[in-house]
């Protein structure tokens, strides 16, 4: 991973990237770090996305970047802003743990799958494509996106560094 | 939250002695099982930045021992007790007799054993605050997970994340000896939580 010109995404936040700098978010645990990438205008994009659906926000002003359903059409849109082509998008995506396990358990302790599930759900609808994915696991990952390459770095404590 | 914009000083003050009795009885616990001294910061209760929940235990991506249990009952929430590896290594050593250095991976004897310690210092904590406030409080089977910071305390915030992007927090250092730190008690009530607590405890909501 490289450490010069890393832009931080923080939690329930949403970031783009150009020119050869990279995306990062650290310690995603049931979160899911969703990136979009155009290849030929090496354009990036990352959401770090909390929850699966803006339907259950109670809060008054609504933080579009932490849910599924919203942040993907506004990191799409800062996207296009910057350049990017829509149909040259692809997507990765990373996180989506459970980091606790439980017998029976109750619905909050399974947010992790439904944040992958809603992502999934969000990508498809816009008919962006998922060209690989590290999701779900019982651990904790840091992840890092180059806009010069597309690559996605993922760290964590129990397996090291992984391209996908 | 509506609820602390009256009178918030007072009202964080009592969450501060919720915290400090709960994690006295569970500093006291611990103590008895290390056979020394374990001693306690003043709790600081707080509303704290999701971006920023992991600070207090060095960063998103520090590797730490957390032990989690939910709180179920009248006033629901998440509970961590959270430990740098060295210190878990060492909790290991005084209970086990285990040679345990700092590492990645642990046995399933060790992992239980961790796991307890958190459940007995859930349970004095709890009992005590139930005692306090009358509320019925009983913690789940505890689960644990030794990982990134960040990726473990995600988890307690996230009956926070549909009001806003911050959480309450009661947050109690244990310390030993020389100011070390020998863990930290995360007690983070779910937002309804709070206004049953202070109707417990005769505070007045407005």
């Amino acid at each position: 991973m490289t450490e010069d010109n890393i832009v931080k995404v923080g939690m329930a936040d949403l970031n783009v990237a150009s020119g050869g700098a990279s995306l990062k978010t650290t310690g995603l645990g049931s979160c899911v770090g969703l990136t979009l990438f155009d290849p030929i205008r090496m354009i990036a994009g990352m959401a770090h996305i909390m929850l699966p659906s803006s339907e259950i926000a109670r809060e008054g002003q609504l933080n579009i970047a932490k849910y599924a359903d919203t942040a993907i059409p506004e990191l799409l849109r800062r996207m296009l802003e910057l350049g990017a082509d829509r149909r040259r998008l692809v997507a990765k995506l990373a996180g989506g743990a459970q980091m606790f396990a439980f017998a029976g358990g109750n619905d909050s302790l399974r947010i992790g799958p439904r944040n992958v599930e809603s992502t999934k759900q969000a990508l498809t609808g816009m008919g962006i494509p998922i060209v690989s994915e590290d999701t779900g696991g019982n651990f904790g990952r840091t992840v890092e996106l180059s806009s010069q390459t597309g690559i996605l770095y993922i760290r964590s404590v129990q397996h090291g560094v992984k391209e996908i | 939250m509506e609820l602390f914009n009256h009178n918030p000083d007072f009202k964080m003050d009592v969450l501060r002695e919720v915290g400090n009795i709960g994690a006295g009885h569970a500093a006291t616990a611990l103590s008895r099982l290390l056979d020394k001294p374990v001693d306690m910061s003043v709790p600081t209760v707080s509303f704290v930045p999701f971006e920023r929940i992991a600070d207090r235990v060095g960063g998103s991506e520090e590797v730490v021992a957390a032990i989690f249990l939910r709180v179920d009952g009248d006033a629901p929430g998440n509970m961590f007790f959270l430990m740098s590896r060295k210190q878990a290594a060492r909790v290991l050593h005084v209970l086990l007799g285990i040679e345990a250095s700092e590492k990645d991976s642990y046995s399933e004897l060790e992992l239980s054993a961790l796991c307890e310690i958190g459940n007995i210092l859930a349970g004095s904590y709890l009992s005590s605050l139930a005692d306090l406030t009358g509320l019925a409080m009983s913690p789940s089977v505890p689960s644990i997970a030794v990982d990134m910071a960040g990726a473990v305390l995600s988890y307690g915030v996230l009956q926070f994340g549909t009001m806003g992007d911050e959480a309450l927090l009661i947050d109690t250092t244990f310390l030993k000896g020389e100011q070390e730190a020998e863990g930290h008690f995360f007690f983070i009530p779910d937002p309804q939580s709070f206004e049953r607590m202070f109707v417990s405890l005769g505070v007045p909501l407005e």
